[in-house]
């Protein structure tokens, strides 16, 4: 087992755990921190596939900018625990069915496609953030403006609710 | 053994370079109080510490020693994640945050294992640090929320909101320099500094002193110091974010304070002043003496006021130290070879401490921001300023360029 093996397994333990204990908790603010371990840990593996800029900038936009705005909205409600209830009908039913069905499909996807996974970049070279900005503004210089022109369209629907109570 | 240690240098070597720096960190921690204390003290025509040993030196370790004995009380209804996680987070990622500067440019070989002055030479190190930096917000967004008191709340409500607003214009009026340096490895952009000569002149301070002004003034608000140290304002907020917090936690708040200063100070010298560049021509060889020239008056200051302290313990410690001082500057010109690696370290700290000086002689000076003038401040004119200073640094390169 090598040193980069152990590492994925302790950082994926970190994002299963902490993708788990966002569900379980049952205090918004530990759901929140439990959303922050997994963008962390998250970040951790993009490191470990070579990519250092996706990583840095993963902790940067999401572990820093949302979650620290998720975070302030909670607290600015001070929103007490969240009520349990039994499971309703529905989920009962139709949910965990559902969820056996789905946990299935993917179970099977991947047993049978084991043998043809391409292995990751096993080559321990780290992808320059040069490159990758060459690349975004030259090949994909069109969905990256896309996606910008996206979130310029959400921020204008922002202040267009804003303002609407005024 | 030695087998043993040229197995695992890559492992043994960055242990023994981070217990070192850590306990630098927290030793100029204690004595940053101290600095402070004394020189706000002087500022307002006060004696300043002065009863504990000589000139107050030994006030840091009392302190420390009544931080630990403190009885140390859990506020009714805390939610105790949060209340224990906050100091720890804050702590942990101030002292983490030290670990990608580089303090010098020498690379040294340790049994077989090359290293750098500084505990890791990442190629994304400001990121690095951003990162770290943004996640930073935590620790006292978590340490208001979670001793549920009204005052401590208001603190980190403040706190979170301040640090987001800044963090946009810390992020942006440093991409001037990265235009320039054309790389996000501190190392790098210390040493593209010096490539076009040497000497004070090709600094990132003289194109980019916008974009230092946006960045000194946005670091001194994500560091919650006076004059925006809002989240804790005693006047509003009795302590802030902190209130609730006593004895080693509150001393744990207190030491990630100061390393962030010291942090952001260490990254002001290495973006804008050149990092461990000496400020001189290089034919300017005499320059090299100027570390013992420094050390042995100040040294022998020392001891001459120490001889005529008013106690006995005075009389001996003062001088003691005197002469280690002096004694460090005379090796220092015995041993050119030791001047030599010492001269890439002395000009950083030298750095480092100017502007560790200007954040408590701000402190000493300046009045506190009020909250609204604070938010349309950062976003109605730091802002737009950095952004511009981006714009103009691309246009100014891309003409070069041509």
């Amino acid at each position: 087992m090598t040193a980069s093996l152990v590492i994925f397994f302790v950082l994926a333990a970190l994002a299963v755990l902490g993708a788990v204990s966002l569900i379980l908790q049952r205090h918004p603010i530990h759901s929140a921190l439990s959303l922050i371990v997994v963008m962390v840990a998250l970040a951790g593996l993009y490191l470990l596939l070579g990519s250092e800029f996706v990583a840095a900038v993963q902790i940067i936009v999401y572990g820093g900018a949302i979650m620290v705005l998720f975070v302030f909205v909670i607290m600015l409600l001070n929103d007490g625990e969240e009520e349990r209830t039994n499971f309703s009908k529905l989920a009962t039913f139709a949910g965990i069915p559902l969820a056996v069905a789905i946990a299935g499909f993917i179970g099977a996807a991947i047993l049978s496609s084991s043998s043809t996974l391409p292995a990751a970049t096993a080559n321990g070279s780290l992808t320059s953030s040069k490159t990758l900005s060459m690349l975004i503004f030259t090949d994909f210089v069109y969905p990256f403006e896309l996606t910008s022109f996206l979130i310029l369209v959400a921020i204008l629907g922002a202040i267009v609710l804003a303002q609407r109570e005024n | 053994m030695n087998e043993f240690l040229t197995q695992y240098a890559f492992l043994i070597v960055p242990i023994i370079k981070i217990a070192l720096l850590v306990f630098v960190v927290l030793t100029v921690d204690a004595y940053l109080t101290w600095l402070e204390r004394k020189v706000i003290a002087h500022i307002q025509a006060r004696w300043g510490p002065h009863r504990v040993g000589p000139h107050g030196l030994l006030q840091p370790l009392a302190d420390g020693v009544k931080f630990i004995f403190k009885e140390d009380p859990i506020p009714a209804n805390a939610d105790k994640v949060a209340y224990f996680l906050a100091p720890f987070i804050t702590l942990m990622l101030a002292l983490t945050s030290l670990a990608v500067i580089p303090f010098g440019p020498q690379k040294f070989t340790l049994w077989g294992y090359e290293s750098t002055v500084g505990i890791a030479d990442v190629n994304i190190s400001l990121l690095v640090l951003f990162a770290i930096t943004a996640l930073g917000v935590y620790g006292i967004a978590l340490a208001g929320w979670g001793s549920n008191s009204k005052y401590s709340l208001l603190g980190g409500l403040r706190s979170s909101a301040q640090m987001i607003s800044y963090e946009l214009s810390l992020t942006l009026s440093v991409v001037g320099v990265l235009l320039i340096a054309g790389d996000f490895s501190l190392r790098n952009i210390v040493e593209q500094q010096g490539t076009t000569g040497s000497g004070l002149l090709t600094w990132n301070i003289f194109p980019q002193i916008v974009g230092f002004t946006c960045f000194f003034i946005s670091a001194i608000a994500e560091t919650n110091r006076i004059p925006f140290d809002l989240p804790e304002a005693e006047s509003e907020l009795v302590a802030g974010f902190h209130t609730e917090y006593a004895s080693m936690k509150f001393a744990m708040f207190f030491i990630a304070e100061y390393t962030s200063m010291i942090s952001i100070s260490c990254l002001a010298t290495i973006l804008f002043f050149g990092g461990w560049l000496s400020p001189f021509p290089a034919a300017w060889t005499f320059t090299h003496y100027l570390p013992s020239l420094i050390l042995i008056p100040f040294g022998l200051w020392v001891i001459y006021d120490g001889i005529r302290y008013e106690n006995i313990f005075g009389r001996i410690l003062l001088p003691g130290v005197g002469t280690a001082f002096a004694g460090i500057g005379a090796a220092l010109l015995v041993f050119p070879t030791i001047n030599g690696l010492v001269q890439g370290p002395f000009w950083f700290f030298a750095k480092v401490f100017i502007f560790l000086f200007v954040y408590i002689w701000m402190r000493g000076t300046l009045p506190r921001f009020r909250y609204d003038q604070l938010m349309s401040f950062g976003w109605k004119f730091l802002l737009p300023v950095s952004i511009a200073n981006v714009v103009l640094t691309a246009t100014v390169i891309l003409w070069r360029m041509r």
